[in-house]
């Protein structure tokens, strides 16, 4: 049997001052006349309360199998006996802090890097860990779109944030975490999910404090069932006005060159497009003339089911070379990006040779595996070493991935 | 992760100005020049009317270097003229808007509105000089300390008493221009008991002769001052909001020690008894060969710092109260948290008056009864503690219960001040009650025998033999630790 370790108040040395109650962040200590207590559901072990109270009454803990009720609490007149319970019965919980819960999602999405990643020289310096689980942003909804057509399975939202006047600067190719609200079945809150950032860093609206999300409604089949992703559910039901726990920023590595002189190469698949979007439209607003090669591989079953198919057409392709990839097209032969790559070897050669020239993978973990092979094989082609270059890219914070 | 920055939760304090704040000090040169002609006044006032001959005192002092949860307690030695009193400003709610009165549901003011500015810088000043006045009040009780654990919390409380009274000065000079200039310096000419420029409360004109004084002060009357700071808190002249919920949070120190201090002295009495057998509690002079005070002395103690504070509140049916309330400038005790409609224009309040020689309880219009509101939340809010001290005395078996007086007894302002009235709310003549008064209140003898003991205690980890141990130490630190270095 699990244990925790439970947040209780010494009631014989709390002198009932209210301090605690007033600087917890989410409302997890209440009392009555008597005591003050902690409620197990709610505290996340954040430690906030702790260096405030005057007396020490806070800082104490009981390893149990099954927790205090806020009703036993009321009543003491002294804490419980320890019941003896060995540390290593507790659980680790969700309550570790939240930077922890990101960093480990960063870094799976990461794994494809290997190694020591830096991000690209002229990259803006970022800012990391802003708002967490304990102490997470109040976003409002602006808006939420759906940008797959109607008629195709895969629902896409494109959802837009507003920051109201708080301070929270994102960088292209930087995620944000979201805390569904509730609890899990076992009464856990909801883990946290990253998404990244599609707009550029002055915003969705140029000079407005706000930011949009690429987010896929994930739904699948297990044993039968048809389960719903939690997360992205919410955020894709999410209405104009409704406020969200925003968690964040978090990344330091993905992100885009600021030089002009940089060529990007962008490659992905699905919603693996945000961070692209971001990049692209804030070359677009600021680097229009930039002499530096936009190239961007992007595929999707259909266009149907590409997001933002529109707007992508409508750039000029003096402005960004635009390689849109489908693998699900009526009579015609299966199309993966890495395809397409191996189509355009001479061009993707011709870049690789450059020190300028950035690669971005982000989408699905398979895609990876597929575009690291279409290098492969066009280096191949061209007296040209892949692991060579792909490791110079890296040191010199020119190689990223990012796979889920 | 590398990097964190601030935002509006965060709010860092600079600490390469002169003052330390984080209400931006350095662009507002006008108040940086005034403050900074304001400190070496403040410092000179500390000097001559602060904690006596402490200037060399190491002190293991909570200093504030920001006002969240994690940067507001720092802990470590520091030579008191040397504490860094700054301004701190609870963090802006944005939005926030007026919770109470008249002006209820509009945006809360950041400048001071014209029609209400004497009567809040009047609220400002006159809490300000509780501040010092209190330092004051308590400049000789180092040289008895029952231990420098308590001694170190005593110069705590001194020191946070000394930046309230920044918090207050900032707000007048800021604020009210030449006139709060010079009320600022006023704050620093008056002093605690002096005749001719006393402070401007009675309460902080008598002195704190002995630690027992100091811990009942610090739980009945600085409880006054939470309740003061809380009501506000919820001003709706935002900059005092904000510089009294930070406040709040130093406050409780204080509480801290009162309640504490006055448990410590009833386990030591309690203790001392059962190790001589003694059950009466009523054999004082058995009692007090034990070098410990006595529970009947303890309660006269009670009887004494309660009234005089209940003191504090005001009339308790008001006009001026009223005008505050209406005017959105000062609220009752935990406004937010009461379930009306926070204007009262319809509502009463059962005040107990006096009439005919009778308690009465009348209903009055609740607006003009928000002292005696606060009153009444003081009472009850006290019984917390008392409660805890009781329990302390159950368990070790002796039958005595600490007891809050009746509200009406020993009072001088307010409904009853004209009556004479016992702990047990009976209206007696002026002579029964002066002949009764030392079964009451301490006589000299018993404030002599108190004083006897009042034994300075300077060892590392040790206490005197009145006052038990605390059951932990400061910021968990152990009992050989030494809180107060003599130099």
């Amino acid at each position: 049997m699990s244990a925790i370790r439970q947040h209780l108040i010494d009631p014989e040395i709390c002198i009932r001052c209210n301090t605690c109650e007033e600087t917890c962040p989410i409302d997890a200590i209440t009392h009555d006349s008597e005591n003050y207590v902690v409620d197990v559901e709610i505290c996340k072990a954040c430690l906030d309360c702790i260096t405030p109270c005057p007396t020490g009454a806070i800082d104490n803990w009981r390893i149990v199998h099954k927790p205090y009720t806020l009703e036993e609490q009321f009543s003491w007149e002294e804490l419980p006996e320890e019941l003896g319970i060995d540390e290593d019965e507790v659980e680790d919980t969700v309550q570790e802090a939240s930077e922890d819960e990101a960093n480990a999602i960063l870094e799976v999405a990461h794994t494809g890097e290997s190694g020591k990643v830096i991000p690209p020289f002229s990259a803006a310096h970022p800012y990391i860990n802003i708002y967490n689980r304990e102490r997470p942003l109040i976003a409002r909804v602006a808006g939420n779109y759906r940008i797959t057509d109607d008629d195709v399975e895969s629902d896409i939202h494109h959802i837009v944030l507003d920051f109201d006047s708080k301070t929270f600067p994102v960088l292209e190719g930087q995620s944000i975490g979201i805390i569904p609200p509730g609890v899990d079945e076992k009464g856990k809150p909801h883990l946290m999910r990253l998404y990244s950032i599609a707009s550029p860093r002055d915003g969705e609206r140029p000079g407005h404090n706000n930011a949009s999300l690429t987010v896929k409604r994930v739904v699948y089949e297990e044993s039968g069932e048809t389960q719903h992703g939690v997360a992205s559910n919410y955020v894709c039901d999410l209405k104009k006005d409704d406020e969200v726990k925003v968690t964040g920023p978090f990344g330091a590595t993905f992100l885009m060159p600021n030089h002009a002189t940089a060529n990007i190469i962008m490659v992905c698949t699905g919603t693996g497009a945000a961070p692209f979007r971001a990049m692209t439209e804030y070359r677009r607003r600021h680097m229009y003339k930039a002499s530096g090669k936009l190239k961007l591989y992007f595929g999707a079953r259909t266009p149907g089911e590409l997001p933002y198919f529109g707007p992508l057409k409508k750039l000029n392709s003096e402005f960004i070379e635009k390689q849109l990839v489908f693998s699900r097209l009526p009579d015609q032969p299966k199309e993966y990006v890495q395809d397409r790559m191996r189509n355009n070897a001479d061009s993707l050669a011709e870049l690789l040779h450059s020190k300028e020239t950035y690669v971005f993978i982000c989408g699905l973990k398979d895609m990876e595996l597929g575009v690291d092979e279409a290098f492969s094989d066009i280096c191949k082609d061209n007296d040209m070493d892949w692991d060579e270059i792909k490791q110079m890219m890296r040191t010199s914070g020119r190689y990223h991935v990012e796979t889920y | 992760m590398t990097e964190q920055t601030s935002n509006d939760a965060i709010v860092e304090v600079n600490y390469d100005e002169l003052i330390p704040n984080n209400v931006d000090l350095a662009s507002d040169a006008r108040l940086k020049k005034a403050l900074e002609s304001w400190q070496p006044k403040y410092l000179d006032w500390w000097n001559e009317a602060g904690p006596d001959h402490t200037q060399n005192y190491e002190v293991y002092l909570r200093t504030a270097v920001g006002v969240d949860p994690k940067g507001w307690a720092k802990f470590g030695h520091v030579k008191m003229p040397e504490y860094r009193w700054g301004i701190l400003l609870a963090p802006k709610e944005e939005g926030r808007t007026i919770p109470f009165g008249k002006h209820k549901g509009e945006p809360a003011w950041q400048e001071v509105p014209g029609e209400y500015r004497a009567l809040l810088r009047r609220l400002i000043v006159v809490q300000g000089d509780t501040e010092p006045a209190s330092v004051e009040q308590q400049r000789y009780l180092s040289k008895t300390a029952p231990s420098l654990y308590d001694m170190r919390n005593l110069f705590q409380v001194n020191v946070e008493e000394g930046r309230h009274l920044w918090a207050m000065v900032y707000l007048l000079v800021k604020y009210f221009g030449r006139d709060g200039r010079e009320e600022a310096e006023g704050l620093l000419e008056r002093r605690s008991a002096d005749e001719d420029k006393p402070r401007i409360l009675g309460a902080f004109n008598e002195e704190t002769p002995d630690w027992l004084s100091f811990f009942m002060f610090t739980y009945f009357t600085d409880r006054d001052g939470k309740m003061q700071l809380e009501s506000l808190a919820q001003s709706g002249f935002d900059p005092l909001s904000r510089s009294c919920r930070f406040m709040l949070t130093e406050e409780a120190h204080h509480m801290f020690v009162g309640e504490t201090g006055v448990g410590r002295v009833i386990q030591r009495t309690c203790d001392a008894m059962n190790e001589a057998n003694i059950t009466d509690p009523y054999e004082i002079e058995a009692v007090r060969a034990l070098g410990v005070i006595d529970l009947p002395t303890l309660q006269k103690k009670v009887n004494f710092h309660t009234s005089v504070t209940r003191d504090l509140f005001g009339a308790e049916v008001s006009t001026n109260a009223a005008n505050s309330f209406n005017a959105g400038i000062k609220g009752r005790f935990a406004e937010t948290k009461i379930d009306d409609d926070h204007q009262l224009l319809n509502d009463t309040y059962t005040v107990t008056r006096v009439a005919d020689g009778k308690f009465v309880e009348e209903d009055v219009p609740a607006l003009s009864a928000i002292n005696a509101r606060l009153l009444d939340d003081y009472i009850k809010d006290c019984q917390g503690g008392i409660n805890r001290w009781n329990k302390t005395i159950s368990k070790a078996g002796i039958d005595f219960e600490i007891t809050q007086p009746h509200k009406a007894f020993n009072r001088k302002i307010g409904e009853f001040e004209s009556v004479y009235v016992t702990i047990d709310g009976e209206i007696v003549s002026e002579d029964e009650w002066n002949s009764k008064k030392e079964e009451w209140l301490c006589s000299d003898a018993d404030g002599d025998y108190i004083q006897s003991l009042m034994e300075p205690c300077t060892e590392v980890g040790k206490y005197a033999g009145w006052i038990a141990e605390p059951r932990i130490g400061i910021n968990n630190q152990t009992g050989e630790f030494e809180y107060v270095k003599i130099n």
